[in-house]
């Protein structure tokens, strides 16, 4: 415990269990350390993600041994896929019973090898605090991710001389953060080279913080900016040079861009299949710059004629002098010309209630400060199409490892992180119910979050792939809905239900004003396909627009 | 990936604590890697244990999980040293059928290959046998028509020939590396390959 006040943790996220009680024990002795009690440990670590990415600061897990450090799998796995800090602090079974399949005993740090930066089996009481020290350095510095320490029991019951290190001694691990300057320089000159460049943004942007060395760079060289999901709030949407997301369900004219582009400077991201679409036919006109902090990240996937290893916001500060200012006037109007003829997420005059509008209307009518969570599915590719707001990293979802139920614990520890703004949970109706018990925590730790579950009865996303690439055949995908109004209402929320496009707007409003959580079942039109499209395994020129549009309304 | 195939000695130093031999063999399973061989022992560097392991694949991929390598914390340094000059022996323990009229053959070829009998029972020998892999299979080529009984080998370990000291850290984005290089046990053993 004194270790985490030494590293400044404010919050915890955890369930106590039979081997952690010593650490639920000393609580009372740290009052200014606040501990959220979930209703499932994968939630804690979901929180604790979302928490983090808000924050900055890494997120804090505490579960005990055996099931409870299981439950924890798939919240890690999604901290490591997303770069998220993590530390996770589970108790095991007493030393002894090590290995002697002992009641609730797994072999935790086996089991997260592959799904963590690091992690730890602390055998010594001595061993604590330096093991606690590194798992925060190595948590949030370099690529970030989440660290595993495990505890028997009998170890957290020790004492010993505290001691906590000033310093940590690990040689193994030392993360580049400046960029090399002669590839800084090469990078400047083939800015200064390219008629058709263009920015890919990814999460590293949002981790390094740097949205700020982001645009000015993109604004001294007129390029524009193309964000990947998890790099949203990366770049001001309202930005002339901003360009939505490219990929799977990007942005038409983005996607035509890579294809078209002489130059692509990847920064912060790293090509993951969803943006790239078949590797072989990817952007075969460009040259690539690729800036990253992880250098197994260069050359994973796409050649790159220069790679710099470092951090973001360092080496776009150690860029921006070197760039030359530039117009690339002829290339805007190319893609805007395709942005014309291609509107993407165009939405359609309609009575119907349409998922994409509901989104949409949540962010226009929610401000300019507010947060935003989402689950995954066509919701999370709907709020991701619409979200064009300026307010800098604020869009939390799952992106590499794709949770669904992520969205609701998510929601949670954002609202911990921003106790005073105004935090949307976009659910679908699926995800919502993989993890609804966490609900109650809105009530129990006065949690104003505000729920929209995009109702359409169906595992959308799902659906949509029966339809269109198995004939139709819609298996295990339409579920009995439970009345999310009521499950609000048990839970101490408040609960709406809105089935017209008339009520979108009031209901909206209302929980806005409400000083409570809320919850709004927008029970949506069942069959919205989500559009553009990238079938699988083709490459990025082969995007399925969407249909054209009668007598659109709203389009960007 | 099947182009550019070949055997790739890859060495690594790491810090001396439980579980690291785990997340290093992870690392190389979650990419559908077969080790071929793997060597563990202290380093000159005390509480620094080094690693010798040879696999077979494409340089591209090598270079990918090397780097994934790097990324364990307890990795201090590990580079594929395939495309260096190096010194890489292995020591192979061999048991082999002794009958009396064939004693005196078998003991000639050990000394063909300056090989040892370490042991001699009353119808059978173990014999020590240090070198290349080459020289290895060529031995044991040689010595089992007499009748192989038991082997045991340990594997490649390998030390870069010169001042330079064998692990470095791995290039950003190291250049294909490609001199050309016999698997072991590909082709015909010879028995000239002896040192």
């Amino acid at each position: 415990m004194e270790c985490l006040r030494k590293e400044g943790v404010e919050v915890i996220f955890g369930y106590p269990g039979g081997a952690n009680l010593p650490m639920y024990d000393s609580l009372k002795k740290y009052p200014d350390i606040r501990h959220i009690l979930v209703r499932h440990e994968q939630s804690a670590a979901h929180a604790a993600d979302a928490y983090a990415r808000i924050t900055g600061k890494a997120g804090v897990v505490w579960a005990t041994s055996g099931p409870g450090a299981t439950n924890l799998v798939t919240g890690i796995a999604n901290a490591w896929m997303d770069s998220v800090p993590l530390v996770c602090i589970t108790g095991a079974v007493v030393s002894w019973l090590l290995g002697r399949d002992g009641f609730q005993e797994a072999d935790i740090t086996g089991i997260t090898i592959p799904i963590t930066k690091h992690n730890e089996l602390v055998l010594n009481v001595e061993d604590i605090a330096p093991a606690i020290k590194e798992a925060f350095h190595i948590a949030t510095t370099g690529r970030p991710g989440p660290v595993l320490i495990d505890i028997p029991r009998d170890v957290q019951q020790q004492l010993c001389e505290f001691d906590y290190p000033e310093e940590v001694n690990l040689p193994g691990y030392q993360p580049t953060t400046t960029g090399h300057p002669q590839q800084v320089k090469k990078a400047a000159q083939m800015i200064a080279e390219a008629e058709r460049p263009l920015i890919l943004a990814g999460h590293g942007v949002v981790i390094s913080r740097a949205a700020e060395e982001l645009r000015e760079v993109a604004e001294k060289a007129h390029i524009p900016v193309i964000t990947t999901l998890l790099g949203l709030g990366g770049f001001p949407g309202s930005h002339e040079l901003f360009m939505g997301m490219p990929g799977m369900h990007g942005m038409y004219w983005n996607n035509m861009a890579i294809q078209e582009a002489d130059l692509l400077i990847g920064i912060g991201m790293r090509f993951d299949d969803r943006v790239t679409g078949a590797l072989n036919h990817f952007a075969p006109k460009a040259r690539i710059i690729h800036i990253d902090v992880d250098p197994a990240e260069i050359a994973k996937n796409v050649k790159t004629a220069v790679p710099i290893v470092g951090d973001v916001k360092t080496v776009l500060r150690q860029l921006i002098p070197h760039v030359q200012p530039a117009r690339h006037d002829a290339w805007l109007n190319w893609i805007q010309d395709m942005r014309r003829d291609h509107p993407s997420i165009a939405i359609p005059e309609t009575n119907r209630l349409l998922p994409q509008y509901v989104i949409k209307r949540i962010y226009e009518l929610s401000g300019h400060d507010a947060y935003y969570a989402t689950g995954v599915g066509q919701h999370q590719m709907w709020a991701a199409q619409f979200f064009w707001g300026d307010h800098p990293y604020s869009f939390v979802t799952s992106g590499g490892l794709g949770t669904m139920g992520f969205e609701v614990p998510a929601g949670i520890g954002i609202q911990v992180a921003r106790p005073h703004s105004t935090v949307w949970t976009f659910c679908g109706d699926g995800g919502f119910q993989m993890t609804m018990e966490e609900l109650a925590l809105c009530t129990e730790y006065e949690l104003p979050v505000k729920f929209a579950i995009i109702n359409n009865q169906y595992l959308g996303m799902v659906r949509q792939w029966q339809d269109h690439y198995y004939d139709g055949n819609k298996q295990s995908v339409r579920m009995f809905q439970p009345d999310f109004v009521k499950i609000a209402e048990a839970m101490g929320i408040t609960g709406l239900r809105v089935t017209e496009k008339s009520q979108v707007d009031s209901s909206i409003e209302a929980a806005l004003q409400h000083p409570g959580a809320v919850l709004i079942d927008f029970q949506v039109e069942e069959a919205e396909d989500c559009f553009p499209m990238m079938p699988p395994g083709v490459s990025l020129s082969e995007t399925i627009d969407q249909p054209p549009v009668e007598q659109p309304e709203m389009v960007r | 990936m099947t182009t550019n195939r070949r055997l790739h000695t890859i060495v690594a130093l790491v810090q001396n604590r439980p579980g690291v031999l785990n997340k290093i063999a992870s690392k190389w399973r979650q990419r559908g890697f077969n080790i071929e061989s793997l060597t563990v022992g202290h380093s000159e560097v005390p509480g620094l244990s080094r690693m010798t392991f040879t696999v077979d694949g494409a340089a591209h991929d090598i270079e990918q999980v090397t780097k994934q390598l790097y990324k364990v914390i307890e990795v201090v340094k590990i580079s594929d040293v395939t495309a260096e000059e190096v010194v890489a022996r292995e020591l192979a323990l061999i048991k082999v059928a002794a009958a009396k009229d064939s004693r005196s053959q078998i003991i000639e070829i050990v000394n063909l290959f300056r090989a040892k009998i370490v042991d001699v029972g009353s119808d059978s020998f173990v014999i020590e046998v240090t070198g290349t892999e080459d020289k290895v299979d060529a031995f044991v080529n040689m010595i089992t028509p007499y009748g192989l009984k038991e082997l045991v080998r340990t594997g490649r370990v390998a030390m870069v020939r010169g001042g330079t000291q064998t692990v470095r850290a791995p290039a950003v984005n190291g250049a294909e590396q490609q001199k050309p290089h016999r698997s072991a046990g590909e082709g015909k053993p010879r028995v000239g390959s002896l040192i």
